[in-house]
């Protein structure tokens, strides 16, 4: 589908990714079978280091017994396939309303000041890919951003460069909200389930914010 | 305000374990079995008479859709689809129940399940929400190795499988038959209609799609009784909700209130107020990207509930509500969710192909004061038609907040443009 890229000649499922292909495929009926492409295209593309050839594509239309072309025409409508090489953290900041009301240009600007580069592209040492996304449903701990699996919620420029810092230096930033909360409750305390009162201050000692 | 003791999430904020042991002391799987034993019409009846209206916006009967699946099992076996597929800007409610409380998900669909007939449902979570799915899949390894699904489910003699599948970013497939495309493995685009999922779903079997926490909400329906969650709320409009509260206040959150609760109160009680104090508020969107936004005026009087918001020409959509104080540049805000919905339109009819984009960059044009002032007409005429003339609504959905925005900040719009007020061009 593109050839300004590094394409590999062959695909085919590692031991690890084959056993969790099974396990999607047994999720779906016999005749319907062509329900696990879209979970068989994440499995390839994760075990592809982010992205999906060609190969891994036509690889899976013929486990499948799909049409080629159908499995690309999945492959390109769903936004969370990558047709390119994309950097080892994919960096995805939401700039929708709830996020813009909160300031999402400011973790949008500052995540260029720490990368170095704009959106869609990718840092000269392959680590990080920077995108904007349209809404990730996380709209009550605004502004946010996901980077690969996790979401990091609640954020400003200073705490969005510190988690950016600690994935560049290789460690596991704290993913979820960033400025105390727990979750999805009033950063003001609750104000409903009253008899969890208690676990919230416990679980705010024990992770070292101020309640 | 709801009391404590009638809120259904009660692992809301997930301080408790939101698994297995954690689920069971809060009342979760409590004589499912017995449940399930008074039959598949009473099942139905008793939701029917709850007033639960679906949760994933449009506000439709949950206990009439099921009545629409054939009541005979004939060849081809019944679905539960479960759609958590959230993706509507400003909704993370899904995200709460599928982390925080997923074992009200299972026991719910499994009721559901039976109640249309169904031993098997699917759930559509949206990819990014990897997480949740993770916390998903643990309580559904939970139930089944507790016996509580799978072939005996609670010890019922039904058959019962739940499975998860992950979509890959496509807000489309939130809309109910786009969302079977894709779980058939194709592109997310919607079918026509008629036939309805209930006689022509997945895999062309009847089908049921319910949002999650219209699932959810089920057990605990059949457990206290119809007519305990007919009493919350209003008439048409019962029971309690998930209100998302996002934007310009002084404490977003997720909270579960009743049904019908001034928006005003809402605010006030759960959010610590509008950012600036309440007379610094702009508008609000109440219910989703997709509904009508309202002014300081409306939001003074306004309840939360399906009826008193459409009166206000509105909706309550997700219960996804926005604030916007006045330091927000509404045009910019609205202008946003039409790059939004460019950018979601699945390409399949014309009228929303061409014109989420042709609408895009005349909101573009006019949040930068590069339009002319007749052209808000131009642009009105623009939404009237795609507004009801696409397969879905998502046609609709892109064209309403743009109506919405032409019926409350005409004015704002116009100065933008460079149009002196009415009374001084006379002069």
């Amino acid at each position: 589908m593109s050839d300004t890229h590094t394409q590999a000649e062959s695909f085919a499922f590692t031991p690890e990714t084959e056993a969790l292909a099974q396990k999607v495929e047994a999720r779906y009926p016999e005749d319907w079978q062509e329900s696990a492409v879209m979970p068989l295209l994440d499995l390839a593309q994760r075990q592809n280091g982010g992205w999906l050839t060609q190969a891994a594509m036509d690889y899976v239309a013929e486990r499948l017994s799909m049409p080629k072309v159908r499995v690309y025409e999945v492959a390109t409508f769903y936004t969370m396939y990558n047709l390119k090489p994309i950097g080892k953290h994919h960096v995805e900041v939401c700039t929708n309303l709830p996020c813009w009301l909160r300031g999402s240009d400011e973790i949008v600007g500052a995540c260029k000041k720490f990368l170095g580069v704009e959106i869609g592209e990718t840092t000269e040492d392959g680590m990080f890919t920077l995108s904007q996304a349209e809404c990730l449903g996380a709209c009550v701990n605004a502004p946010m951003m996901q980077i690969g699996d996790d979401y990091y919620e609640d954020l400003d420029a200073e705490s969005t460069m510190a988690i950016l810092s600690e994935l560049k230096a290789g460690k596991t930033p704290k993913t979820g909200s960033q400025n105390g909360r727990f979750t999805c409750e009033p950063a003001g305390g609750l104000t409903s389930l009253e008899h969890q009162k208690d676990l919230l201050k416990a679980s705010s000692k024990a992770s070292g914010g101020d309640d | 305000m709801l009391k404590d003791a009638d809120r259904i999430f009660t692992n809301l904020y997930g301080l408790e374990s939101p698994f297995l042991e954690g689920a069971k002391k809060r009342g979760d799987w409590d004589g499912t079995k017995k449940i399930l034993e008074l039959g598949r019409e009473k099942i139905v009846d008793d939701v029917k008479a709850s007033g639960l209206r679906g949760r994933g916006g449009a506000g439709f009967s949950t206990g009439m859709k099921w009545s629409f699946m054939p009541k005979e099992i004939g060849e081809r076996p019944h679905y539960l689809v479960i759609n958590a597929d959230e993706g509507e800007p400003g909704t993370c409610k899904d995200r709460e129940i599928m982390r925080h409380d997923p074992h009200k998900l299972v026991e719910g669909a499994l009721i559901a399940s039976f109640a249309i007939g169904a031993h098997a449902a699917y759930c559509y979570v949206r990819g990014e929400f990897y997480r949740e799915t993770e916390a998903l899949q643990r309580a559904v390894d939970e139930a089944y190795e507790a016996g509580l699904i799978g072939d005996n489910a609670c010890g019922s003699g039904y058959k019962f499988d739940f499975y998860i599948h992950r979509g890959m970013g496509a807000y489309i497939c939130g809309e109910e038959s786009a969302l079977i495309e894709s779980l058939e493995g194709k592109k997310g685009q919607p079918r026509l209609k008629p036939p309805f999922p209930a006689n022509v779903g997945l895999y062309g079997c009847p089908t049921t799609v319910n949002n999650v926490e219209s699932i959810a909400v089920v057990p605990e329906i059949m457990r206290r009784g119809h007519e305990w969650f007919a009493g919350l709320g209003k008439p048409n409009n019962t029971g309690t909700k998930l209100f998302i509260i996002s934007g310009h206040v002084n404490n977003p959150c997720a909270v579960e209130e009743e049904m019908g609760i001034p928006l005003k109160e809402l605010i006030d009680k759960h959010c610590g107020g509008v950012r600036g104090g309440w007379d610094n508020l702009k508008a609000i969107i109440p219910g989703g990207a997709s509904v009508p936004l309202l002014v300081k005026e409306q939001c003074e009087t306004v309840t939360m509930d399906f009826d008193a918001l459409r009166e206000m020409r509105s909706g309550l959509g997700t219960a996804a509500v926005m604030v916007m104080d006045q330091s927000t540049d509404v045009i910019r805000a609205i202008t946003r969710l039409s790059a939004f919905y460019k950018h979601e339109s699945c390409g399949q009819c014309t009228p929303c192909r061409e014109g989420t984009g042709w609408m895009w960059r005349m909101m573009e044009r006019i949040c930068e004061g590069r339009a002319s002032v007749d052209e808000i007409d131009m642009l009105e005429e623009v939404t009237r038609q795609i507004e009801g003339h696409t397969i879905c609504a998502l046609g609709d959905a892109a064209a309403w907040p743009i109506q919405g925005l032409i019926r409350a900040f005409r004015p704002e719009m116009e100065a933008r443009l460079g149009a002196k007020p009415a009374a001084t061009e006379a002069a």
